[in-house]
């Protein structure tokens, strides 16, 4: 009896620090057991599904994009799809482009964000990169100027870098000029510059030896490194049209935490985000990222969570050369969008979003209005394998003082870039087992 | 030289979407030489530090939508000299303030398998609704040079330079063509707050009111301009009641047009 009391031990972080959003870690050991992992999530909801209801079909991208100000264009992206798939319009050519051009953008700026400045501190010991910067202030300066380029493109393409204005079902409001885009071309090849060398500088952290067997889900495209548009594919077997998500993923609500838990209906818990569109879509990376993966050591399967954050820097050279192949062969589209008629029906829209797919289903009426709307984010998708993790990353390290084990957990959760905002707000349940 | 005590700067989160303490980050070229002029003390989505009050400065954005989060804005206010809401959220209760306009536990069953878990409050409000409040940028999101002046305003001990006029004045002074007069497309420019340099218009689309209410907006004037452009009174409710839906003039004349309604 006596012995179990001194070694029950529980680890509590009330407010995970570094993460989008509030959430916190519970933690319960006994002995050498872990008996307890709740990752919280505590934010509280904002009902977006609820009073989208009854709004117009063309306020979709603008409101969504009020989920979560760190990946606001994946909010527009995803919706503008959706909507459109509804209506039967297809975006193509070179509003196509440049809508993969904002992506980029989007990308290079949140991946910066959470490379430089939110994860890196983790692997040297800082609470901060503010602190990290009084020791290393070349690479938190470079990091920044990476992180700028990203939202420069943003900017230009969207109007700024939070909550776009730009951004329209059937396109855009205002299509740029060749000229207007040629005036981030340097700046781009100085950011793939700095990409490589974070990938080079990532590749030499310290990375606990820690893999699992995961399932990884990410969007898959004949020919492109998937941002817009593809199948979701898995390396366990799904592979599916975007409007069949409904049949292989569920929602659960459970009872400490605010935001829905997302399962495949066959196998489980599930991966995804940069490691997984890494994994399955190696081959569509261009020449230069992939040479910069192979040169840290990093091919597919990588099964190591922690090194994410190589795959996040492997990405953001990707996305600069794609950037900068989009603005080479651009030519101002004649009109900034496609005209159309809203109809009745039921429209899916997947993208890529930062920290993985990002899935939209809108019902609307013959006017366009909202009937309902199901959202499902990235972080609602990984919430159970984050907890996973945990299950198994803790009993290998319960010698380590309480102190460290808890800064660890915070790292393995920090592995993830979790958005707490974009996973709070909610969609239908299915399934209630708790 | 005797070094002063820096001012101790803390960042707190409501509900909100992150955006408008993420601008804080979006300052990448005066970042560093912020952190240099100001200690700062909580700011979680940045840093696992967590110094103790009293603040100098408070930065708070989103809005109050829990007892627990009424219950953390007053302790907030105790422990800080000067309390500045951020963005949309903070000072009129932001988007998820649409809730305020139904019955919220029709929403919570119609988002959630098992309502009894969701503790929530019946309303979204900003925190000036709690608590004083020393002052209120506007924004969905709050606009960043904006943020930098407030902050150096408050350091300086001198008035921050925020301007009372709409969107209209900043559209001029771009020199665009007006996108009502000339294209036919409702605009809220002339009720909404300057700040964004009039991004909509130069972007050939209608402002839509992220930056809310100007002073004294004559919002029934606007209503009846766009009535004149074909726009119904639902669609009326729906531009009123949006980002700040909940703020004072909007609030006023969406419920003009909801009991027009048909
Ligand atoms: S005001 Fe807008 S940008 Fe700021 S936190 Fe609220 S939703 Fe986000
Ligand atoms: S909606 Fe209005 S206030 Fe907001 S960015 Fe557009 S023009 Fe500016």
């Amino acid at each position: 009896m006596k012995n179990d009391k001194v070694n029950t031990k529980t680890i509590k972080v009330d407010y995970l620090a570094r993460v989008e959003g509030e959430g916190a870690l519970y933690v319960k050991i006994k002995g050498n057991t872990v008996t307890d992992v709740k990752f919280k999530i505590f934010e509280p909801p904002r009902f977006f599904e609820a009073f989208l209801r009854g709004r117009s079909f063309c306020e979709a991208p603008d409101i969504t994009a009020r989920i979560c100000g760190i990946c606001p264009v994946a909010y527009q992206m995803s919706s503008s799809h959706a909507m459109e798939d509804a209506f039967g319009i297809r975006v193509d050519g070179q509003l196509r482009a440049l809508r993969r051009l904002l992506y980029c953008g989007e990308w290079i700026e949140s991946h910066a964000l959470h490379v430089y400045l939110l994860h890196a501190p983790d692997f040297f010991g800082y609470d901060d990169a503010i602190q990290m910067a009084k020791d290393y202030p070349d690479i938190v300066q470079r990091g920044l100027q990476l992180k700028k380029t990203g939202n420069e493109v943003v900017i230009l393409i969207g109007g700024r870098e939070i909550h776009p204005i730009n951004v329209r079902v059937g396109g855009f409001y205002k299509a740029l000029t060749k000229q207007e885009l040629n005036s981030l071309t340097e700046k781009l090849k100085r950011a793939r510059d700095i990409a490589l060398e974070a990938v080079s500088w990532t590749a030499k952290f310290d990375y606990p030896d820690f893999e699992q067997d995961y399932e990884f889900v990410a969007l898959r495209h004949p020919d492109e490194y998937p941002f817009n548009e593809g199948k979701l594919i898995s390396n366990k077997g799904l592979d599916i049209f975007v409007h069949e998500y409904d049949n292989h993923f569920i929602e659960e609500q459970v009872a400490y935490t605010n935001a829905l838990h997302s399962k495949l209906k066959e196998r489980g818990a599930y991966f995804v985000g940069p490691l997984a569109r890494f994994n399955l879509n190696f081959d569509r990376l261009s020449p230069l990222a992939k040479e910069a993966a192979h040169s840290a050591g990093l091919s597919p399967v990588c099964r190591n969570p922690f090194k994410s954050i190589i795959v996040r820097s492997v990405e953001m050279v990707y996305a600069c050369d794609e950037a900068l192949r989009i603005i080479g062969q651009y030519e101002k589209p004649e009109i900034p969008a496609i005209p159309f008629q809203p109809t009745a029906g039921t429209g899916y829209g997947c993208t890529e979003a930062p920290r993985g797919i990002l899935y939209h289903r809108y019902r609307v009426d013959d006017n366009g209005r909202i009937l309902d709307a199901k959202i499902v984010p990235p972080t609602s998708q990984n919430q159970k394998t984050i907890e996973n993790d945990l299950w198994q990353f803790i009993p290998k390290y319960l010698d380590l003082p309480s102190e460290e084990l808890k800064y660890d957990c915070e790292k393995a959760i920090r592995n993830y870039d979790p958005c707490i905002s974009c996973a709070t707000h909610f969609l239908k349940f299915n399934i209630d087992r708790e | 030289m005797v070094q002063k005590r820096k001012p101790k700067l803390a960042v707190w989160k409501f509900a909100s979407c992150d955006g408008c303490q993420l601008t804080i980050l979006d300052c990448e070229d005066e970042l560093l030489t912020l952190t240099d002029k100001v200690d700062i003390s909580v700011f979680l989505e940045a840093s696992r530090t967590v110094k103790k009050g009293p603040y100098d400065i408070s930065l708070a954005e989103g809005s109050i939508t829990t007892q627990h989060d009424a219950e953390r804005i007053k302790k907030i206010r105790k422990v800080s000299k000067l309390l500045i809401g951020l963005g949309a959220c903070a000072s009129a209760g932001g988007i998820q303030s649409l809730r305020n306009f139904t019955n919220v536990k029709d929403f919570i069953s119609a988002v959630y398998p098992s309502p009894e878990y969701i503790e929530t409050l019946d309303t979204s409000t900003p925190f000036s609704r709690h608590v004083h409040v020393d002052y209120e940028l506007q924004g969905c999101p709050i606009n960043k040079h904006q943020l930098l002046d407030v902050i150096s305003a408050f350091l300086h001990g001198r008035k921050p330079n925020t301007t009372s006029y709409s969107v209209c004045i900043e559209c001029k002074r771009r020199g665009n063509v007006c996108v009502m007069v000339a294209h036919g497309i409702p605009c809220m420019g002339p009720v909404t707050h300057a700040g964004c340099s009039a991004l909509c218009p130069t972007y050939n689309r209608g402002c839509y009111g992220c930056y809310g209410p100007k002073e004294t907006p004559n919002t029934a004037s606007l209503s009846n301009w766009f009535k004149r452009l074909g726009v119904n009174e639902a669609d009326l409710v729906r531009y009123f009641r949006s980002y700040y839906g909940n703020s004072e003039h909007f609030y006023k004349e969406s419920k003009v047009h909801m009991k027009k309604r048909s």
